[in-house]
């Protein structure tokens, strides 16, 4: 552990694999230490909660403006076949800002103490096949709250992929690779299936009943992205339909592919743990910041990037603090390191193509039944990781 | 409805816009551009009653956007002010002015309460220029289209505005009628409308203005009042808006009596530093329950309610619920709140005091 804030070096302590990060994580911290750490944790919280004013209101405003001056602008750049490429290119931009930046954050309620209706949690619906309210349940809820634990987190493999190696392997995961490329090929649309637990629908543990509600919300989120993005604003440029309609679903294409890949880095790298139900039991809220900090992975780059990526290159702190306003994680950062390194706990990060690498490498791993012992807990090495 | 207000209510536009709406991109461009969404613009503010150590009283003239209904008199509208540029606080307001036809201008007169952040705003840094946001006029407190021959105003404190946007509507409707105006207040000093109201006095235009000031020796309202310059009130159609005191008076002249219309103007209730007081309203189920001291998460659940709710750990939103009275406090970080109307997560939420959630 003497590496931790050296980001080309994987966090992990060569001798422990995922495997044994997993048995025996809770028994880094003693209980009192587990407390105190807690406490840092809830005290940063109360600091940037107290801080939060009209910095964090005109940046949200801000990206909120930019994004719809991309998408005038790329709706607009249809009308010139030239410019079709930075039309597409523009229309991404403004995707990928709505849902990322804006739309999780905001629905995630980071912005709601400014009382503002367009900005509020409850009211905000993104530029996506999935229903912000079912978003809202499967992600701030399942997700946050039972992060990579097993069984509950269904983001883990997102019920179609072998990301952990208790997942028990059967000859259809030997598909892990191409599923993860459909995925994020299609990833809005899978985003909007997850909710129905589809998986738990062929297994028989779901009756087709109990998504009738949900269907009605997905079809109609369905039916206003087909009519805008591949009836409405195509025919408003006439003979160029083909065009615009390719360059439209071009768009979501890009926003798909990026989204998959950002959010894949912030669970799935190397080193990043997985726990089991019982180790969650009456957990403490020190215990559920660890889980958090365990769980999650971050991302390094520039300051756009990470606007880009609606600071989910942050992961760790945005899953300690998921109700604060992202653009305060990378300040945050710093202090969340700090506190690792002063309690000797990883903190996962690393540049995008090397977390990439390391999250492509586990999906084809897992397609794999597992070897033996001795040679998974060989992975991941760092050197090759580092190299990457 | 012109052309413009009809394209940008079309649904052709909404789809294009959708999932965001018309009015996310019209108000990047000018925030007097709406399609469903009412804001309205201070073209002045005007000071009533300025007396040094007391709260001032203001009147704001506000350009409406054109998807502004319009009001009745006695109708009140919640004004919404982002205070520092970052958090949006609404509060109600009465209408001072006469009716208003759609996208007219309005005023509405109110005084810098010291605890009312948005009053305190409105009356103190709002100029001309300032942007506020609207809801369309509420309230059934309003005179009817055909107004009788004979009609009672009563009206205690700040209850007056409504009551002066009523007199200013019938003068402007040329009414021909008797009209007696009761206001009851504490002092004759600082009293707000003072001149408009004594040229109304004086005009001769068959109404009856009576200032009041019980605590100076004036006679208190009571039947024996109303019965004197009013014979056989019970049956004339009265309007009556005020302080707690005077309306429960008001309601014990009239008995039952239908001829009655009533605005209550609630006091602030103050909550005490213990928390387990009080009782807990769900106001939508109409479960209540005396407070214990657990969240309103928790207490809904003990009566049996079912709300939505996620992590209880005040992470995931699941359990925003509107509280519409009383104070709450965050037993995360200990902080209180008692804004009226506020969304609350109700999982890491105790009430203190009397406290009312919209469950």
């Amino acid at each position: 552990m003497t590496a931790l804030h050296d980001e080309t070096t994987a966090p992990e302590a060569p001798e422990s694999g995922p495997a044994e990060a997993t048995r025996t994580i809770f028994g880094r911290l003693t209980p009192e230490q587990l407390e105190t750490f807690g406490e840092e944790m809830d005290a940063i919280r109360q600091r940037v909660l107290a801080e939060l004013g009209e910095d964090d209101a005109a940046y949200i405003r801000n990206v909120v403006k930019a994004q719809r001056a991309f998408e005038i602008a790329g709706r607009a750049l249809f009308y010139l076949p030239p410019a079709w490429p930075l039309a597409v290119a523009s229309l991404s931009v403004s995707k990928i800002l709505d849902n990322m930046e804006i739309g999780h954050n905001v629905m995630h309620g980071q912005y709601d103490w400014m009382g503002d209706p367009g900005l509020s949690s409850r009211m905000y619906e993104w530029d996506n096949v999935c229903p912000s309210e079912q978003w809202k349940y499967s992600h701030n809820y399942i997700h946050h709250t039972y992060t990579n634990i097993l069984g509950k987190d269904r983001d883990i493999g997102y019920g179609v992929l072998r990301m952990d190696e208790d997942q028990p392997w059967h000859p259809y995961y030997l598909g892990n690779p191409l599923y993860a490329f459909l995925l994020m090929v299609f990833f809005e649309w899978g985003v909007a299936m997850h909710d129905l637990e589809v998986e738990n629908l062929v297994a028989g543990k779901r009756k087709l009943e109990d998504n009738k509600a949900l269907h009605a919300g997905i079809m109609r989120k369905v039916k206003r992205q087909a009519v805008k993005d591949y009836l409405l604003f195509p025919a408003l440029t006439g003979p160029l339909f083909p065009l615009t309609f390719a360059g439209n679903a071009t768009a979501n294409l890009v926003r798909n592919v990026w989204a998959f890949n950002i959010i894949f880095c912030g669970h799935f790298p190397a080193g990043v743990a997985t726990f089991s139900q019982e180790e969650c039991e009456d957990e403490s809220r020190g215990q559920w910041y660890f889980r958090q900090l365990l769980g999650s992975a971050n991302i390094t780059g520039g300051k756009l990037f990470h606007l880009m990526t609606g600071n989910l290159s942050h992961q760790i702190e945005h899953h300690l603090f998921p109700d604060l306003p992202a653009r305060r994680y990378p300040q945050v950062a710093e202090e969340v390191r700090e506190i690792c390194e002063r309690y000797d706990l990883p903190y996962n990060t690393g540049p995008l193509g090397k977390q990439l690498f390391s999250v492509a490498r586990k999906i084809c791993r897992f397609a794999l039944p597992d070897r033996k012992r001795d040679e998974a807990t060989e992975t991941p090495a760092p050197a090759e990781a580092a190299a990457a | 409805m012109g052309l413009a207000t009809s394209v940008l209510r079309s649904r052709t536009l909404a789809a294009l816009t959708s999932p965001h709406g018309v009015d996310r991109y019209l108000e990047l461009v000018n925030p007097m551009w709406a399609a469903h969404e009412v804001r309205a613009r201070v073209v002045d503010v005007r000071r009533e009653v300025d007396v040094p150590g007391h709260p001032p009283v203001a009147t704001i003239t506000l350009q409406p956007t054109s998807t502004w209904q319009g009001h009745r008199a006695g109708q009140h509208v919640q004004v919404g002010v982002e205070i520092d540029g970052a958090r949006r606080t609404t509060r109600v307001f009465s209408i001072s002015s006469p009716d208003s036809r759609p996208g007219d201008r309005f005023q509405i007169t109110l005084r810098a309460n010291p605890e009312g952040l948005v009053s305190r705003y409105l009356v103190e840094r709002a100029r001309p220029g300032t942007m506020v946001h609207l809801s369309q006029a509420q309230g059934e407190f309003v005179l009817p289209d055909a107004v009788p021959e004979r009609i009672l105003l009563i009206s205690g404190g700040s209850g007056i505005t409504p009551v002066m946007s009523m007199l200013r509507s019938l003068q402007r409707r040329t009414h021909r009628g008797h009209v007696t105006f009761l206001h009851y207040a504490q002092s004759p000093e600082h009293q707000i409308f003072a001149d408009e109201l004594d040229e109304v006095r004086r005009s001769g235009h068959g109404i009856d203005v009576r200032l009041l000031h019980p605590e100076l020796g004036d006679p208190a309202l009571s039947p024996a009042y109303l019965e004197r310059h009013v014979p056989g009130y019970r049956d004339v159609p009265t309007w009556a808006c005020g302080p707690a005191p005077l309306i429960e008076a008001v309601q014990g002249a009239y008995a039952d009596s239908p001829a009655l219309r009533l605005e209550y103007f609630k006091p602030p209730r103050v909550a005490g530093s213990d928390a387990a007081e009080g009782d807990v309203v769900f106001s939508r189920s109409g479960a209540t329950g005396a407070n214990t001291g657990a969240t309103l998460l928790d207490q809904a659940e003990a009566l049996g309610l079912t709300p939505e709710s996620g992590c209880r750990m005040g992470i995931c939103f699941s359990c925003v619920s509107r509280k519409s009275e009383g104070t709450v406090r965050n037993v995360l970080t200990g902080e209180e709140s008692s804004l009226p109307d506020e969304d609350v997560r109700i999982c890491v939420s105790a009430p203190v005091g009397d406290c009312t959630v919209d469950l």
